[in-house]
């Protein structure tokens, strides 16, 4: 089997990496809104998105990181594919294999699947988000935020907000964060907060104004109406009036801490719709940065696939 | 006529551990004793620095046939059984059809007469089509001859019917073999509920799915006065349950697979569905609470819940992936390695787990080397060390999680009603 370069999670990655990546975004950052800086620099490769799931932007995103640097990009439509018809995701994957496609972005609702293709395939398998597991380029785009914002991560405190239990978002910041030195405080209703997760190195809360104190970064996650409807809370106007983050909440934060969410939100719930337009949100340069991230990454695949051969560290 | 000399005879069902000879004459245990003579027609087994032990009874496996074939069949799965040192295992219902009325168990023994080499004494199912709404033929599948009754991986939701048929199986002697686990609070959890679940994004199975079905069903043998048995327990806090009730004087037994003790859900290879299984591995703290229950004998039997599955079973999405592992040929190596060698267990009290302990809950003429009783007899070496290669194992399945693990012990003769089926380690049937 050859080697594969694959990420699949930021669970592995060391805090060099992460940091090379970052780089690599900042650098490729200019082309998302400048058509002129735009470049053909994967031209060589052919790259797929292949998501189970729905997605706006992190489809979108990759299509778009890959057009901007001329790649060839497809989108296989789950719906209208063999998928539909029965076909295992072993069997789609080596499909795209036998087809040319060098990377293939997947979304799945399952943990472990973006492992599970990169094992059995040649192609490069970048995770797209695997059930409640890990979404590294989220991640990364929000560590490249932050950066852009704060400069550093040392020491710095973050505060993740909501469904945290069921959250592959949280997951791959707090792998993340933690590895480049911040501090992570996770807050929400018991019942969507587990006490084991303390053990990935974080302090949790049921008291967002606790979890939010001195806080330089906030993050709202998204609350799934199929969490109420499973009783973990009872509605979500209550969920908005204990969880929900709103401008009484903000002196309790640093003067210049960042309000972040990764999208899509539902207004008025996990954050107000004041706080998602005012200055301190960063919502939408979060989106920008995910065009750049992304295209940061692409490029590194596509650099470790054109070295085949040569030992460079796997990415997992 | 079969002289076996010079073994370690241990026969927990008549309290021996001595070295002594066994002879078999006309598929019956003849003499036992010291430096018997040999016969002149006798074949001679030496089985010294070896262990003599009543054929080993599997109280727990699934041999998929009918329905499943390609994952195994009565064949294969007696093979895999001989290999292992059983003598006699028992089939689990969730066949295809459900094992619910006795033409399917008529079906199953005649099978089994044709091509298997080892005992087959079925369990029926206790609803019609593991349905969970009407009674199965519990009564004339008795007559046609299962050993119990369960509804294996499904758990009988509701208590009142579950009351009624261990009410029902009572007057035929019958116990009920109960999958604890409450599927309304394992939702879809995938594996022990921990740091480990947390960590790859698996949703977790917390114990009380275990505990609450353990605590009710015990509830309802207290109320029936049948004999209840626990499948494959994991968890502390059921052991606790099942410790308490037997105290009380409920009828109540139970059991433990060899994984259960040998690996926790740390030991899990990220997705890898060959850990998969139903109970799931829990935490280290569960499986010394595992090995305290089989020394005081909160834990009667080792059963191993073979289950067989087909390579697309399990090369897939792990929730996607079928419950279950192999184990026929892996529990007496894991036994010896894990509960013999670091002296959990006295290999007397090992071997009682597996032979005279299930024939009791049963109610099975077996599980003895008692003189005059049908000759079932397994000859174990436990000084072998080998490693584990899934790529040698007779059973037409090998989703094992032990590949490539270092053991030591193997049943090396497996006799059934005198007949040799295992020879030096050797299939010869």
């Amino acid at each position: 089997m050859q080697t594969k370069k694959d990420l699949l999670g930021i669970k592995n990655l060391t805090a060099e990496e992460i940091l090379m990546l970052l780089k690599m975004a900042k650098a490729e950052k200019p082309k998302v809104k400048n058509p002129m800086l735009r470049d053909d620099s994967l031209r060589q490769i052919s790259m797929a998105t292949l998501f189970y799931e729905n997605s706006t932007r992190t489809k979108l995103s990759f299509l778009l990181a890959g057009d901007y640097l001329g790649a060839i990009t497809n989108d296989l439509n789950i719906s209208t594919s063999s998928v539909a018809k029965g076909e295992t995701l072993i069997d789609t994957g080596l499909t795209l294999d036998s087809m040319g496609i060098n990377i293939i972005v997947i979304r799945h609702s399952m943990a472990g699947s973006a492992k599970l293709l990169a094992e059995n395939i040649s192609a490069a398998v970048v995770n797209g988000g695997d059930g409640s597991n890990e979404h590294p380029t989220q991640a990364l785009l929000d560590l490249f935020t932050i950066w852009e914002h704060k400069g550093s991560f040392d020491n710095l405190k973050i505060a993740i907000l909501g469904d945290i239990n069921n959250s592959r978002v949280a997951r791959s910041n707090v792998f993340g964060l933690t590895k480049l030195g911040a501090n992570v405080t996770l807050a929400g209703p018991a019942t969507l907060v587990s006490s084991n997760i303390a053990h990935l190195g974080v302090t949790i809360t049921n008291d967002i104004t606790k979890a939010i104190s001195d806080a330089d970064v906030i993050m709202g996650l998204r609350v799934q109406l199929e969490r109420q409807k499973a009783a973990y809370f009872p509605s979500l106007p209550e969920y908005a009036n204990f969880w929900g983050l709103n401008e009484s909440h903000l002196k309790y934060a640093k003067p210049d801490a960042i309000i972040m969410h990764p999208g899509p939100v539902n207004r008025g719930v996990e954050i107000s719709t004041n706080l998602i337009d005012g200055n301190r949100s960063v919502i939408y340069p979060q989106v920008e940065n995910g065009v750049a991230i992304r295209m940061a990454v692409l490029k590194y695949l596509s650099n470790v696939g054109a070295k085949t051969g040569e030992n460079v560290i796997k990415l997992l | 006529m079969i002289t076996i000399k010079n073994g370690r005879i241990l026969d927990p069902s008549n309290n021996i551990d001595e070295i002594l000879d066994l002879t078999i004459e006309n598929g019956v245990i003849t003499q036992l004793g010291k430096n018997l003579p040999t016969a002149e027609d006798s074949q001679v087994i030496n089985a010294q620095n070896m262990w003599v032990v009543p054929g080993l009874i599997d109280m727990h496996v699934h041999l998929r046939d009918p329905g499943y074939r390609h994952k195994e069949t009565i064949k294969t799965g007696t093979k895999a059984a001989a290999m292992g040192g059983f003598t006699t295992i028992c089939p689990m219902a969730n066949t295809n059809p459900v094992t619910d009325n006795e033409i399917v168990v008529e079906y199953i023994l005649s099978k089994a007469q044709k091509e298997g080499v080892v005992n087959v004494l079925p369990v029926g199912s206790v609803t019609k089509a593991m349905a969970g709404q009407e009674l199965s033929a519990i009564g004339e599948m008795a007559a046609a001859g299962i050993c119990a009754i369960s509804e294996d991986g499904k758990f009988v939701e509701n208590p009142a019917l579950l009351k009624t048929a261990m009410t029902y199986a009572k007057m035929f002697n019958l116990p009920v073999l109960s999958h604890c686990e409450d599927p309304r609070i394992t939702g879809s959890g995938q594996i022990n509920a921990g740091k480990y679940a947390e960590k790859i994004g698996l949703k977790g199975i917390i114990p009380e799915s275990e505990e609450i079905a353990v605590a009710r069903d015990i509830i309802l043998a207290k109320a029936t006065k049948s004999k209840l048995h626990i499948c494959h327990v994991s968890t502390a806090a059921a052991l606790q349950h099942i410790r308490n009730a037997k105290a009380a004087n409920i009828a109540v037994t139970a059991e433990v697979a060899p994984h259960h003790f040998t690996l926790h859900d740390e030991d899990i290879p990220p997705y890898n569905a060959n850990f998969k299984m139903s109970p799931p591995l829990r935490s280290a703290e569960d499986i010394s609470a595992i090995k305290a229950a089989l020394q005081d004998g909160t834990i009667d039997v080792i059963a191993t819940d073979h289950a067989p599955h087909h390579e697309d079973d399990k090369n897939c999405e792990f929730e996607q992936a079928q419950n279950g592992i192999i184990g026929l040929e892996t529990a007496v190596p894991l036994s010896i390695t894990e509960l013999i060698e670091p002296k959990i267990l006295t290999p007397l009290q090992w071997i009682s787990k597996l032979t005279c302990n299930p024939a009791k809950i049963l109610n099975l003429d077996k599980g003895t080397l008692t003189v005059g009783k049908i000759a079932d007899v397994t000859i174990i070496n436990p000084n072998i060390e080998y490693t584990i290669d899934k790529q040698k194992f007779v059973s037409l399945s090998k989703n094992t999680p032990f590949d490539g693990r270092k053991t030591k012990g193997k049943a090396l003769y497996t006799i059934v009603a005198g007949k040799i089926i295992v020879n030096a380690g050797e299939l010869v049937c």
